[in-house]
């Protein structure tokens, strides 16, 4: 099996609030980051496979990237993620709820058992990683 | 003479719009960051200050006296607030483009460093993106 792993980057404002909660709780909770502040978001999307013994390529990259610019660039890069998507209507766009709505979105999008992992980086000394079991691996 | 860099980061949402024109100036003007809603960046900022080496402590400048100042002039103001909020920029009339938060960063620590040290601010560098920078200050 081999790994590929295809990266891009997207600049987006948010704020880390739950519908649910109060805007004191909000601040209690999230603390600074429940004030509207922004993020260049750095997505690796790893896709695994064998090579096509022919054309030598796992998946075709340029397919990738039509992906990748139809289901995330266009609806996250330059955008507020509480006011421009429906994702965090019930839910606060945490880290890891970006990424769990990413791995949704990737998941529907690619061929069926090429995706690997996703890892979003909101900042140079944070990230946070989605793995997809390997298949026979159990739940 | 030495100079000395020190990196600082902070997370800011902005809009680039002028308020006062009108929607389609706006969008044809600054494209997709004039997205109404907002977004935003990890922004990036290196600040460059330079003087003489104080011969006791072998330092220009002490780092710690230049996080506090930025800390409380830049940091404090900055990080986790939607820009064009925020007095420094909206009081002024300023779109809170890179230019212009390099431009707000450097006059904002100028006198505080003048007045802690033989330092002085040379220069500020905001990284927007991996692919976008601007400076503000004396050249390098």
């Amino acid at each position: 099996m081999v790994r590929l792993t295809r990266a891009i980057e997207f600049s987006t404002s948010l704020r880390c609030v739950h519908p649910d909660l109060s805007a004191a709780e909000n601040e209690a909770l999230y603390g600074p980051a429940a004030r509207q502040h922004g993020h260049n978001y750095r997505l690796e999307v790893t896709l695994r496979g064998e090579p096509d013994p022919t054309t030598g390529m796992v998946i075709d990259l340029k397919d990738v990237q039509e992906v990748l610019e139809r289901e995330i660039m266009q609806r996250f890069d330059h955008r507020d993620l509480n006011r421009d998507t429906p994702y965090f209507e019930k839910q606060a766009p945490t880290h890891e709820n970006l990424a769990r709505v990413i791995e949704r979105l990737l998941l529907a999008a690619l061929p069926a058992g090429s995706l690997d992992r996703i890892r979003l980086q909101p900042e140079a000394d944070t990230w946070v990683e989605i793995a997809q079991p390997l298949p026979g691996a159990g739940a | 003479m030495i100079e000395v860099t020190r990196c600082y980061r902070f997370p800011a949402a902005h809009v680039l719009a002028r308020p006062t024109a009108s929607d389609e100036w706006n969008r044809r003007t600054y494209g997709k960051c004039a997205n109404p809603a907002g977004h935003g960046h990890d922004y990036g900022v290196e600040v460059t200050v330079g003087g003489p080496v104080d011969e006791r402590s072998g330092r220009v400048v002490d780092p710690a006296c230049l996080d506090a100042l930025f800390e409380a002039h830049v940091g404090r103001r900055l990080a986790h607030r939607l820009l064009n909020e925020v007095p420094l920029f909206a009081e002024r009339d300023l779109v809170p483009t890179a230019e212009n938060i390099a431009r707000v960063v450097f006059d904002e620590l100028a006198a505080p460093i003048a007045a802690a040290g033989e330092a002085r601010l040379r220069r500020v560098r905001v990284v927007e993106t991996r692919r976008n920078s601007f400076v503000y200050g004396e050249p390098g």
